[in-house]
């Protein structure tokens, strides 16, 4: 009999324990466990907000060089990445015939000269006799009134020396004339010097060649680029960030700016301009960068990633961002109360690149948090506080 | 008054308790078969769950994005805003790939959604969400990517800065989530020896690069290179929005396709993985039978083997009634021990396997009841030959 009930208290246990293992099983295993959750605490420190966005290296200075007239490019005197002066010749278009022109413009201009000096000679005549006749009329002019010459004579004498008079006034407007032909002649050679020169591309200021467009003997229209030069020391990145984010972007504001060409180093840069106008299509907007030192070595389109500090906070009140949750269109974080799930709703403010979320009200610091879950919450439920969650759970 | 099936099991105890663990296992494998069936529904249940999203509008005449492809263009969310009844909109990006990882290659899908808008994951179980507009990226555990890791997805690196669990494709690929213009970009934009050869393409078309007209190649081209197209906008309605008439509405309307909760699980459950799902059900059907045929036979052969015992029963003048209890005891506690081993490593194994396997309690219940019912049915075949067993038999062998 005794082993019989040490058997039947072996039967009983083996039934209770697997009574437990099922029990186990079902309560921890399966749908019917609690969710496990990972919680921090709410706690006060610095937070910097910052926007990201990406962008292309741009130069603030481009110089397209072009002719304004359609014309045949005779040389081009630079290549791709020569540093050139302000003033130097980089290409010359094919002027055709306005070298001729030109000389004809200077052979107008002596004649003209010329035409001056006879003038000039002619009004001499004219005053010569215009003097000559005025005081032979003056003179017949005593003898008559004296009786000596008759009245008839002595007005023909007078009627001389007007018409005298008036042939110096004609020569006068004539060399007048002559003179505003040489004006004009000497200004229409003048343009034609300027059109000459126009033929002649010369760099607006000290940059680098970009670029080499089009080879000698091409034929380019008016406005076509022959050559393109930058100015490397305005290099800047054109940054388009999300409308989103863009909201508190200022001028001045310090800027991380990395290459695609070099993700290790940060450049350091500053918010040189904000467009007014956004892109309405992408909802980005487009803020200018500048480098605080040189580019180093960027290539002009480069991509490259940048990081500006919107508004630093020295002592905020935050929780994980990951710990945020909306839930009847209201943001909040969950707490747990004696177990269970309570939704609280906060205000918050900055959020860092980091995933930190500033609570401007809602919270206490110390006030712990729900950051993690493996299942979505709901208002009430039972869990299970872990250290982490992953694959396994453990 | 003993009992007859206790005495008779701890007379031979390791044998019934082997048997009863190898029926165990068989039981173990048919719950399994379960699971994954279960499971296999699930991942299409929680891809709508996660998406978070009350309608799902895509192209028109196309049950997309996840039965079809499906293509909407990126603005369309504005017009969507606009109707009454709309309270938030996402515009969402699918595409399945492989991506290469730890010398591997995944498969997952690669989800394109904007912050803070429907179609954001919205729990995680590691990391924090995704705060840059660019090449961040949260990942499924199960595509076996860590926190903090870079992950090359076409043209650019990625950095894991969260992850999430159970958020899988319907396909039950896991998903990685990055922001969507990226998305956009991964989708649309070609390698750069297509973009190239394409330039070259366009270059040689007298039409687009004519003489004279500077400028108008690179416009053409600008022009090829944009993607403006998501796979479908998601939308959450203000509270007391009717869903059907809010779809019905941007049928009408908008010119697009909208489903609402119900059409779209119509459509990944009775559609989609309709198909797999049954083969599954079927082969558990099979299963099932099969189980059920080897515990009547072990039942059988277990009584089989005790005819000398119970033919000594009858002589010394037993009553029927003790020995069919005797069997049908026996029976029923083989049973209990089989689908207890049989729970037991049905639930252990079940995180081993590459897909969802999801054990539901009522499916378990289900399960037991079934097991007992057929050991009681197996053992009144085996009760029947007993009964018919001639005391004769103790005596003369």
């Amino acid at each position: 009999m005794k082993t019989s009930i040490a058997r039947k208290a072996l039967l009983a246990a083996a039934g209770i324990g697997v009574a437990l293992l099922l029990g186990w099983l079902v309560t921890t295993q399966g749908p019917l466990a609690p969710a496990r959750v990972t919680v921090a605490a709410a706690q006060k420190g610095p937070l910097t907000a910052s926007t990201f966005g990406i962008g292309t290296v741009e130069a603030r200075r481009s110089y397209a060089l072009g002719p304004t007239v359609a014309s045949r490019v005779l040389r081009v005197l630079v290549d791709h990445g020569d540093t050139v002066e302000a003033g130097q010749l980089l290409a010359e278009l094919d002027p055709v015939d306005l070298e001729d022109r030109v000389r004809s413009g200077q052979m107008t201009v002596e004649r003209t000269a010329n035409t001056v000096l006879a003038a000039r000679a002619q009004v001499a005549e004219a005053q010569s006799r215009a003097a000559l006749a005025t005081a032979n009329a003056d003179r017949i002019a005593d003898l008559a009134a004296k009786g000596f010459f008759s009245k008839e004579a002595a007005d023909a004498r007078a009627h001389e020396a007007r018409a005298a008079r008036s042939a110096v006034d004609a020569t006068q407007a004539l060399l007048a004339a002559a003179q505003r032909d040489r004006e004009k002649a000497l200004s229409d050679l003048a343009g034609l010097g300027r059109v000459r020169a126009q033929a002649r591309l010369l760099s607006p200021a000290k940059g680098v060649i970009s670029a080499r467009l089009v080879e000698p003997g091409s034929t380019v229209v008016a406005g076509q680029a022959v050559v393109q030069m930058i100015d490397p020391a305005s290099l800047w990145v054109r940054a388009r960030i999300d409308q989103g984010q863009a909201g508190g972007v200022r001028v001045g504001q310090p800027a991380r700016i990395v290459l695609r060409s070099d993700p290790g180093s940060v450049h350091l840069g500053e918010v040189q301009r904000v467009d007014w106008v956004s892109d309405a299509v992408t909802e980005e907007r487009i803020v200018n960068v500048g480098f605080a030192a040189s580019a180093g070595p960027a290539s002009v389109g480069e991509l490259v990633e940048v990081t500006i500090v919107v508004s630093e906070l020295p002592d905020a009140l935050f929780v994980p961002t990951a710990a945020i949750k909306r839930e009847d269109r209201r943001d909040g974080v969950w707490r747990v109360r004696n177990g269970r799930l309570v939704f609280q709703p906060v205000q918050l403010g900055i959020a860092t690149q980091d995933g930190r979320s500033q609570v401007v009200a809602g919270l206490a610091p110390g006030d712990e948090i729900v950051v993690h879950s493996e299942r979505a919450l709901k208002a009430d439920a039972k869990v299970k506080i872990v250290d982490t969650l992953g694959r396994d759970g453990s | 008054m003993i009992n007859l099936a206790s005495r008779d099991i701890l007379h031979g105890w390791g044998k019934f308790v082997l048997t009863g663990v190898g029926l165990g296992l068989l039981i173990g494998l048919t719950l399994s078969m379960a699971g994954i069936y279960r499971g296999l529904v699930d991942d299409g249940v929680v891809l709508l769950d996660n998406a978070g999203a009350d309608l799902w509008v895509v192209q028109r005449d196309t049950l997309g994005p996840y039965a079809e492809p499906s293509s909407v263009r990126d603005d369309a969310y504005r017009s969507l805003l606009g109707l009454p009844g709309v309270a938030e909109a996402g515009n969402v990006t699918y595409l399945t790939m492989l991506v290469s990882h730890a010398g591997g290659e995944a498969r997952v899908m690669l989800v394109g959604f904007q912050p803070g808008h429907p179609g954001e994951p919205d729990r995680l179980v590691a990391g924090r969400p995704v705060t840059r507009s660019h090449y961040e990226a949260i990942a499924d555990v199960r595509a076996g990517i860590a926190l903090g890791e870079r992950v090359r997805i076409r043209r650019h690196e990625y950095t894991v800065v969260g992850l999430t669990q159970r958020m899988v494709s319907s396909g039950g690929d896991p998903m990685i989530f990055i922001p969507l213009k990226d998305a956009q970009e991964v989708q649309f934009q070609k390698d750069n020896d297509a973009l190239v050869n394409e330039r070259a393409r366009i270059a040689a078309n007298p039409a687009l690069n004519r003489p004279g007209v500077p400028g108008l190649l690179e416009a053409v081209q600008a022009s090829q290179a944009a993607s403006r197209s998501v796979n479908v906008v998601m939308l959450r309605l203000a509270p007391g929005a009717d869903a059907v008439e809010v779809a019905d509405r941007i049928r009408r309307w908008k010119h697009l396709e909208a489903y609402t909760r119900d059409d779209m699980n119509e459509i990944l459950v009775a559609k989609l993985i309709a198909t797999s799902a049954r083969q599954i059900f079927l082969f558990l059907v099979i299963l099932s039978v099969v189980s059920a045929a080897i515990v009547a036979f072990i039942i059988y052969t277990m009584t089989l083997n005790k005819v000398r015992e119970i033919a000594v029963l009858k002589l010394i003048g037993a009553p029927n009634r003790t020995i069919s209890g005797m069997i049908l005891q026996q029976a029923l506690g083989l049973g209990a021990i089989g689908f207890v081993v049989g729970k037991t490593v049905a639930t252990l194994w079940a995180p081993v396997f590459p897909k969802y396997v999801l054990l539901l309690p009522g499916d378990a219940v289900v399960g037991a009841l079934l097991v007992l019912a057929i050991c009681a049915l197996a053992s009144t075949v085996a009760i029947r030959a007993a009964l018919r067993v001639d005391p004769a038999t103790a005596i003369g062998g």
